[in-house]
């Protein structure tokens, strides 16, 4: 009976992720200058047709290192994501799936991670390991796992009793067949927008700790660090502030929308 | 004449088409009777009592016709005055006793609140009209309840909680949408009993909606049976339970036993 | 009551401490001996064994763990390596200054979130409610820094409201204060939109509930039913949400005090680790697991006398 309402969460975060996809990969092959080429004569230069986006104290062109920042900010926050959602599926689906002790065992680390921010655990990791941008990928990810594996073991108890299970395991389906080709098909709207959730968590902490100088290292490209270096020239050069902050602020919001859009079409009002 | 009901219509307009769930009811109360009104869910019984409550929010429904309550016309009232009436001359108990309660509100508060509402009493006064309220209402150890939440309570005594929230200023009207419907065989019979005493001890004219004609007969002096928003037959309840004129009726009243073996017990008071 | 109580008391304990064996391996046992890069390659074996001796490192790990967390519950953080000085000392000040900032945001959120919340729900589909639901999905989106960095731009550079120069309470509390709104409001901002969301929906959702009916059927105004009935029952989800925020406050505070120049646990922190000066990341980190976890059972606390029903959980 209910008719389907145009989604403009859907609509509008699925255009702006779009948008912003494009930019960062464009950004990840090509850049209109090279990001770290210094040029005396453009230093401070404002916006201009020569350089959209304006030039820093160095003469950088913003736009060229703003696209490269955003490839490098995307880069790691799909890694990330890669990390942890797969990690995370495997655990939730096995503990969900299988139960026990096992999973008693699991869930309350998970619960205990989960339980302070990522960006504040990975800073810690980080203090070991160095900066760098694999040893954040790698931090990130991990710390990334147990809130995925909440989320699929959660889903994989309200399934795993199921008629359609119990016929398949009454057919003789393989335990793992079950798992992956049976419920797993199910789980995909919870678990799409638990991607756009870590998508952003992954992108906030990666620029917080860039910008915090903890994230990656200062020669690789990096929005946090863009935003670092422009803070002392705020005032004088916004242009140098204003551009990356954007680039992360609507990258964010693009994928929170489509988030959003997705809760919205699996039940009721998005909450 | 307490209440007399003339063309009563409620239509939704926050649909595709607009749907009217009551067509044209009409009914006349006297004090202290006691009225039934039969048919199946969708039959636009329920929508009747929550019009006459005023319960049916104007921005979703329109609800045309009159209804007037001791000679006052409660349908064009505006909110507040209307409010002055709910609770207070007519009050209503619902179907649902286990979510009609404030989960994190005690007993004793949800009973009184129609005491704070329309009156200036002090809480020792309002607690002893409360105490005696959930007497009538069939309640045990009042005071022992008077602190508890409702989910330490049985289905059966939440309805009676409820009954209790609804008498404590002593209506002239009490309208019971289905209050045993969710009830088990044997708590309904004892919920029956209680409205039934209530009746003869307060006066208490009692609109009792149900979709089952043999309660109904046995609580009701006179009976409506709606279907599909219209009044399809009236009459007095003996006559309509054992010569019904409409085919409807005679329906209701074969798929009655059948569906009281249905309802397993499970539930104890 | 008493005895789900005992055992939250009991996960907390049984938390702190795999915190503090986690602290512990990852800054005193993973580095390796931190002999080397303090004395660096030139010191001779009578320097290295002084130095060995004094910080315990020739002691067994069991045993290390046990002095350094007796030690920790009386109050002795260590030694920092970098300054030579208690790390209690250097700590003790910036934490007061970081517990400040957060406490003044948590306010910030409960004082933006609430009225908002409660004036989007009035209206659902209304001018109002959409306009908030706009500006809270916005907000939500800007990373805490970035909103700390476009606060300083608009209310510090352009409008000229304050000065970005830290204030500490030595100054004053009211000046104190006066500074630390703006950073406060770069924590606050995409918390409370999230918090408004959360409020918006479940004061909607409580209105849908059946007792509301009974309310209004007992002669509740709108206005009446909202507070007797549903602000209390649409709370509880906040105050939930609200503890687990609590972290993030703090990781928030961490961030943002780099952005402002304020000199609390997040600089010390990250001076420490840009330095490996381990033994003050240690001490921070298991504080700021205190903190997120005694708010976290204090919440828990709250959650159990707002909601009668789960008081046999």
């Amino acid at each position: 009976m209910k008719v389907k309402k145009k989604s403009w969460y859907l609509t509008i975060g699925g255009l702006l992720t779009a948008c912003m996809l494009v930019f960062t990969a464009v950004g990840l092959f090509w850049t209109p200058y090279s990001p770290t080429a210094v040029s005396a004569p453009d230093r401070s230069a404002p916006p201009s047709a020569a350089h959209p986006f304006g030039c820093d104290q160095l003469g950088r062109d913003v736009l060229s290192r703003t696209l490269e920042g955003a490839g490098s900010t995307l880069t790691i926050a799909l890694a990330v994501l890669a990390v942890g959602a797969v990690c995370g599926l495997v655990i939730g689906a096995l503990c969900g799936y299988y139960g026990g002790v096992a999973d008693a065992l699991i869930m309350r680390l998970c619960d205990a991670v989960a339980a302070f921010p990522s960006v504040l655990l990975a800073l810690v990791v980080l203090a070991l390991t160095g900066p760098g941008k694999y040893n954040v990928i790698g931090a990130l990810g991990v710390l990334f796992i147990p809130s995925f594996a909440r989320l699929v073991r959660g889903e994989f108890l309200k399934y795993r009793d199921r008629d359609f299970v119990q016929s398949a395991r009454l057919m003789g389906v393989s335990q793992l067949r079950i798992i992956f080709v049976h419920i797993l098909p199910n789980i995909w709207p919870v678990l799409l927008s638990g991607l756009t959730i870590g998508f952003n968590n992954a992108v906030l902490a990666e620029a917080s700790m860039s910008y915090l100088g903890i994230g990656v290292n200062a020669t690789e490209p990096s929005l946090g660090y863009m935003l670092k270096d422009a803070q002392g020239v705020l005032f004088t050069l916004p242009w140098c502030t204003i551009f990356p902050a954007l680039a992360a602020i609507l990258l964010i919001l693009g994928v929170g929308l489509l988030g959003e859009g997705i809760r919205e079409r699996m039940g009721g009002t998005a909450a | 004449m307490m209440l007399d009901v003339q063309e009563l219509s409620v239509t939704f307009a926050d649909r595709q088409e607009p749907f009217t769930a009551v067509d044209k009811f009409s009914l006349q109360m006297d004090r202290g009777e006691i009225v039934g009104i039969v048919g199946e869910s969708g039959s636009g019984k329920s929508m009747t009592a929550h019009a006459l409550m005023g319960l049916i929010p104007r921005s979703r429904a329109a609800v045309t016709g009159r209804a007037l309550f001791e000679g006052v016309d409660l349908l064009p009232l505006p909110r507040e005055v209307l409010r002055q009436y709910q609770g207070r001359d007519l009050s209503i108990i619902f179907q649902e006793p286990m979510t009609s309660l404030n989960p994190t509100m005690r007993i004793g508060k949800q009973v009184e609140e129609a005491l704070r509402i329309h009156g200036k009493l002090s809480p020792g006064e309002r607690k002893a009209k409360a105490l005696a309220a959930m007497e009538l209402a069939g309640l045990p150890d009042p005071e022992g309840l008077y602190r508890q939440y409702p989910h330490q309570l049985s289905g059966g005594m939440r309805q009676r909680v409820m009954i209790a929230a609804a008498l404590v200023l002593r209506p002239r009207l009490l309208i019971a949408d289905e209050p045993t419907t969710a009830l088990d065989v044997t708590i309904q019979a004892q919920i029956l009993d209680t409205l039934k005493d209530i009746n003869r001890q307060e006066g208490t004219a009692i609109l009792f909606i149900s979709h089952d004609l043999g309660v109904v007969k046995a609580l009701c002096s006179r009976v409506v049976v709606m279907k599909q928003g219209r009044i399809v037959e009236t009459g007095p309840a003996e006559q309509v339970f054992h010569h019904p004129r409409e085919d409807y009726t005679k329906l209701l009243i074969a798929s009655r036993p059948s569906r009281k073996k249905l309802r397993g017990g499970g539930e104890h008071e | 009551m008493g005895k789900a109580l005992l055992k939250r008391l009991a996960l907390l304990i049984g938390t702190l401490l795999l915190v503090s064996v986690l602290a512990f391996t990852a800054f005193s046992v993973i580095p390796g001996d931190p002999t080397a890069s303090v004395l660096g390659i030139e010191a001779t074996d009578q320097q290295i064994a002084a130095f060995r001796a004094k910080h315990g490192l020739d002691l067994p790990v069991w045993e290390r763990y046990g002095h350094w967390l007796s030690a920790f519950v009386r109050g002795d953080f260590g030694q920092s390596f970098k300054y030579d000085k208690p790390v209690a000392e250097l700590v003790i000040s910036q934490i007061q200054v970081t517990l400040m900032l957060a406490a003044v945001s948590f306010a910030l959120i409960l004082a933006i979130s609430l009225p908002l919340g409660l004036i989007a729900a009035r209206r659902p589909g209304g001018i109002v409610d959409r306009a908030v639901t706009v500006l809270t999905q916005v907000t939500m989106s800007v990373p805490n820094f970035i909103m700390g960095i476009g606060l300083m731009f608009v209310f510090a550079l352009v409008l000229k409201w304050f000065r970005p120069e830290y204030v500490p309470l030595e100054q004053g509390l009211g000046p104190h204060l006066a500074f630390l709104v703006y950073p406060a409001l770069a924590i606050a901002l995409p918390k409370s939109a999230m918090t408004v969301k959360l409020l918006r929906g479940s004061i909607l959702g409580e209105l849908d509930q059946d007792y509301i009916r009974t309310a209004y059927s007992k002669g509740n105004s709108r206005g009446s039913a909202l507070r007797r009935h549903v602000l209390r029952n649409a709370m509880i989800p906040v105050v939930t949400f609200l503890a687990m925020a609590i972290g993030d406050i703090m990781a928030g505070s961490i961030v943002v005090e780099q952005v402002f120049g304020i000199p609390g646990l997040g600089r010390m922190l990250i001076s420490s680790i840009g330095s490996r000066d381990y033994p003050v990341v240690q001490a921070i980190v298991v504080l700021l697991a205190a903190v997120v976890v005694g708010c976290n059972f204090l919440a828990d606390l709250l959650y159990r006398v707002m909601d009668p029903r789960i008081e046999g959980r």
